[in-house]
């Protein structure tokens, strides 16, 4: 069986951020817009109101958000030669399952990525020299920061981010992020509240001479109404945030923000628990003429569109542009081929601490609850006599006191079953505190993603196949930063530190602190090193638009969702103001 | 219920008897003839634009749309309606000739509209007939020429096909109508404000804001004596519009009852069979229309329900209630019971919550629901089921809480009353005790 639906002006292949997002945009413009969703819809007082939110079991240790690896999963290796095998947890990165996507079950840090992060590769030649980016595979996004504050302001207004601006059109201000780069205007919403550990990392990096501010935040800080008319309430600090839904409005997602407008526009049609398979070429070889999809029936269809959004998560939008043939698959013996290079994923490293006689009151959290010193993140310190580029931010988080996942944060020596277990639980609970570094990651020639040889998915096409261990810069950096880390956590006054740096070892997609991984279909100028072009457009079919942390060709030391918001809703207005009058290229290569 | 064949018997009686001025005063339509009686509505060509627009604001108020669709098209029919004495569907009203309206002409209309005399006969008064029986001539002329401009669509509808003996029978409904049916249209009342007039005109006609919000006799029929005092639905209540300041409008200010209609509200949101109201009907009002209805409610005089004594809150019940108050409701509704604004009503003073009457509350806690979603706030927050959760001792007392709370007062819920509702909500049974 078979059935091909109406023409759609614009179809989109996932309604997360980045779909509803372009979707918002799109059908406000007048288009008619189809989106598919392999997940089935989810909505706040259905799926996670309050009383069933905070179920840590279900979503946090059983994983109930997230895309089941029964469905679907990815092959693992740490460098070519080596067999991949299937990864059999989502640990490291998070599937999203549902419409909303990841955008329902994120955390909610809702940085923008540092004006050095789009230019890394100019920057770096510039101040270090040519010799610096020996064996890293940098290269500029294509946009500057400034090209891309306004839609960053614009996913800011529609999700009622909570945070203090650090500079204000130049204008630097001490209770913000003093090394961002300039905003036009404050945050809709005024940050969080400190936790008692908060405070207390905030007063010891202030004290050694840091520059300690709130971390901005989607678990929003008081009601907001959005410049879509939805309204939200404010964060309870419940400490059920990641991997859950929110239960009271409170967390910026799509149901939160967006998909109440949409559902309701009459030229947005939504298919759920309809999976894409991959895009189907036109005969000219520039175009594409729209999606081949099967239902969850198991029956397969065709959706015929103007053009295409491939917005789901970031492996699946490499993975479907491999599915599709469109561009060349990278390789990595000659460098050439686009789609697969520069995976990258994100070099983190955790120090615990404990507070003898202290009461942290972990209960009380949120997924973006954190104050964060930058001092020594991306280009904002002095890398002249350092080995390295790059760098991390340094936080002192209150994400959450969850019960079960917390249990193995206990002192050095303490045993791991049994009463003694218990004891050392009900004392380490309430005095544990963590800073985490959130690190920038470079890419390299040898880290990619491509079509797995053996392993097929549930619908015979072949799993997605990743390659990747650190690299030598980014080893370094964490190295570097995780003692910066050590120093402020031993100034707090905590004893019997726990230190974690992921880079000790191999990756490996269970032990992993960070779930921001990137790459694959990179954006920029240059069409020989990007597979898309500065408006997320494939450089090989000009009416694909591929849109996510995917067009990441290097990781920020922060999390990614705002920068995907910016790109989506930066992509989808050259759609809807510039493409629809006159498809074609947007830029020339 | 039995009581009902005897009475309903009796009514067909009376119908059968039903001679003389009294029954002509009851079911003539005279006053009707204004309206043509030649043309058929699918013979009707090009109506006056200016008309169909007027007519479809009129169909606004009606809010037809609503009851007259159920997934074969708007207007279309076929949208059950449970009644104490049997399911009734709604009419095809579309100008299909088979089965819609498309054969009637507009004295046909008017007749059914204002009088209650449709082409298969009498009509049951869940059509509300009783309240558009004030709609003006002019109002009416613009209707029909609305209704012109629906698409066509062939759909049977057996309107009264799952109505019990001896309900099925239109003839009683002419009994009913002797009964029951004030067959006159609109009048002013002297001495009110042009505003007050077209208020009046609004809640009594078009909007038909008693078939909700009175009270009905055992015969279906709306209690004259307590208009808009508040009336059980069944499976939801609407509460008392008039300037009781305990359970009423008293102390609701005439903008908060605007924006409400307009937009679903803000501290105190519209659910249930009230969102459908303002979704299909009420945000389409103009602000001028909405201000006159907000500004004639508020003359209402008072009910005469009385604010009880509060529930102690030093109880072993009450301190149980505000445990799994913070626990499980305070995170939208407020450690205060202040709400979050557009998101989850406030519950401090909020008199739709006093009343004796705590179908509303229970039912919510229950099942759910949803706010009203409009073009000014789309939001539609929900309100999840807590039927899993707690039995109906528990959310009889969470109840009681929040009902005798923050300088509430209402009488305490039973919760054999819940236990009730869930049953015949279908709710299922909440998860045993841990």
């Amino acid at each position: 069986m078979s059935q091909t639906r109406k023409k759609a002006d614009v179809v989109i292949v996932g309604l997360g951020w980045a779909g509803s997002l372009m979707a918002e945009e799109l059908t406000r413009a007048g288009l008619n817009v189809v989106a598919i969703e392999r997940g089935a819809w989810r909505d706040t007082s259905t799926d996670f109101p309050p009383a069933v939110d905070t179920d840590e079991l279900r979503w946090h240790t059983r994983r109930q958000l997230l895309q089941p690896m029964s469905v679907e999963t990815m092959t693992f290796r740490n460098r070519d030669g080596q067999d991949a095998a299937p990864v059999r947890n989502w640990s490291a990165f998070q599937f999203g399952w549902n419409v909303g996507g990841a955008g329902t079950h994120w955390a909610g840090m809702s940085w923008r990525f540092s004006p050095w992060d789009f230019q890394v590769a100019t920057q770096t030649r510039e101040r270090y020299g040519a010799a610096r980016m020996a064996g890293l595979q940098l290269q500029d996004w294509g946009v500057t920061y400034e090209d891309m504050e306004p839609f960053y302001d614009r996913f800011e207004r529609i999700a009622g981010t909570s945070g203090a601006a650090g500079n204000l059109a130049g204008r630097i201000k001490a209770e913000g992020n003093v090394f961002e780069g300039a905003r036009v205007r404050d945050y809709p919403t005024p940050p969080l509240k400190d936790t008692h550990w908060m405070s207390k990392y905030r007063q010891t990096t202030a004290g050694m001479g840091y520059h300690p501010f709130t971390v901005p935040s989607a678990n929003i800080s008081q009601a907001y109404v959005n410049p879509l008319d939805v309204a939200m309430g404010p964060c309870t600090y419940c400490g059920f945030c990641d991997f859950h839904g929110c239960g009271n409005f409170s967390k910026s997602s799509p149901q939160a923000c967006i998909l109440p407008v949409l559902m309701r526009r009459p030229n947005f049609t939504l298919l759920t628990e309809t999976e894409v398979l991959h895009a189907v070429k036109h005969r000219d070889g520039k175009t594409v003429t729209g999606v081949k999809f099967i239902t969850k029936e198991g029956v397969e269809g065709f959706q015929p569109a103007d053009i295409v959004c491939i917005t789901a998560y970031q492996m699946d939008n490499v993975r479907l542009m491999l599915l599709s043939q469109v561009g060349q698959a990278y390789d990595p013996g000659t460098g050439r081929g686009t789609v697969g290079r520069n995976y990258n994923y994100q070099t983190c490293s955790t120090v615990t601490g404990f507070f003898d006689g202290e009461h942290m009151n972990p209960f009380i959290g949120t997924g973006a609850l954190a104050v964060q010193i930058d001092d020594f993140n991306g280009d904002n310190f002095d890398h002249g006599h350092l080995g390295f580029i790059g760098g991390a931010g340094i936080m002192g988080f209150s994400t959450n006191g969850r019960p079960i996942q917390n249990m193995n944060t206990l002192r050095p020596g303490t045993k791991r079953w049994g009463s003694a277990w218990k004891a050392g639980y009900a004392r380490d609970y309430q005095t544990a505190s963590t800073i985490f570094c959130q690190g920038t990651s470079m890419p390299v020639r040898e880290a990619y993603l491509d079509l797995d040889p053996a392993y097929k998915d549930r619908h015979g096409q072949p799993l997605l196949r990743m390659t990747f261990d650190w690299n030598r810069n980014d080893i370094d950096m964490a190295n570097y930063v995780t003692e910066r880390a050590i120093d402020i956590m031993k100034a707090t006054g905590a004893k019997d530190l726990l230190v974690d740096n992921q880079t000790e070892r191999s990756w490996n997609p269970y032990m992993q602190h960070s779930s921001h991984t990137i790459g694959g279909a990179v954006m920029g100028a240059d069409p020989t090193t990007s597979a898309v072009n500065p408006w997320l457009q494939s450089w090989d079919a000009h009416n694909l638009f591929v849109v996510g942390a995917s067009a990441f060709p290097n990781n920020g030391g922060y999390n990614p969702t705002l920068t995907v918001g910016a790109l989506a809703i930066r992509a989808a207005q050259a759609i809807h103001r510039t493409y629809v009058r006159n498809p074609g290229p947007l830029v020339r290569g | 219920m039995t009581n009902w064949k005897h009475i309903a018997g009796g009514v067909v009686a009376l119908a059968v008897l039903g001679a003389g001025g009294w029954a002509y005063a009851k079911l003539n339509t005279a006053r009707s003839a204004v309206a043509d009686d030649r043309v058929a509505l699918a013979d009707v060509k090009n109506p006056e634009p200016a008309a169909i627009a007027r007519g479809e604001y009129v169909m606004r108020t009606g809010d037809c749309v609503a009851c007259h669709t159920a997934g074969k098209g708007p207007f279309a029919g076929g949208h059950e309606i449970a009644t104490p004495f049997g399911t009734l569907l709604s009419s095809n009203i579309t100008p299909d000739r088979r089965t819609g309206i498309g054969a009637m002409t507009e004295r046909e209309f008017f007749d059914a509209m204002r009088h209650g005399q449709g082409s298969k006969g009498f009509l049951y008064p869940a059509m509300p007939y009783t309240a558009y029986a004030k709609l003006t001539d002019q109002d009416m002329h613009d209707l029909w020429a609305y209704m012109a401009t629906v698409e066509p669509v062939e759909n049977p509808v057996n309107e009264n096909g799952g109505m019990r003996f001896p309900f099925n029978v239109r003839l009683a409904m002419a009994g009913w109508n002797l009964l029951f049916f004030d067959n006159s249209g609109f009048e002013e009342t002297a001495g009110q404000s042009p505003q007050w007039q077209r208020g009046k005109y609004l809640v009594d006609g078009g909007t038909h804001c008693s078939v909700c919000h009175s009270p009905r006799n055992l015969l279906g029929a709306e209690v004259a004596s307590r208009y808009l005092q508040g009336g059980n639905l069944g499976f939801w209540y609407a509460p008392d519009l008039t300037g009781n300041p305990h359970a009423g409008q008293g102390k609701t200010p005439a903008e908060s009852l605007v924006e409400y209609l307009k937009t679903g509200g803000k501290t105190s949101l519209a659910s249930g069979p009230m969102a459908e109201a303002v979704e299909h009907s009420f945000q389409y009002l103009t602000d001028a229309d909405l201000r006159a209805i907000a500004v004639y409610l508020k003359t209402l005089p008072a009910s005469g329900v009385t604010r009880p004594a509060p529930l102690p809150a030093e109880s072993p019940a009450m301190q149980r209630g505000a445990l799994r108050y913070e626990v499980n409701c305070s995170a939208c509704h407020g450690v205060a019971g202040e709400g979050m604004g557009n998101v989850a009503p406030a519950f401090a003073g909020n008199p739709a919550l006093q009343s004796d009457d705590a179908t509303n509350p229970i039912h919510l806690m229950l099942v759910g629901g949803r706010a009203a979603a409009t073009h000014d706030k789309p939001t539609g927050a929900g309100m999840p089921s807590f039927a899993w959760k707690m039995d109906d001792r528990q959310i009889a007392e969470t109840l009681d809480y929040i009902r005798n709370t923050w300088g509430n007062a209402a009488r305490p819920v039973d919760p054999a009353e819940v236990a009730r509702l869930r049953e015949r909500l279908g709710a299922g049974k909440n998860l045993p005790a841990n």
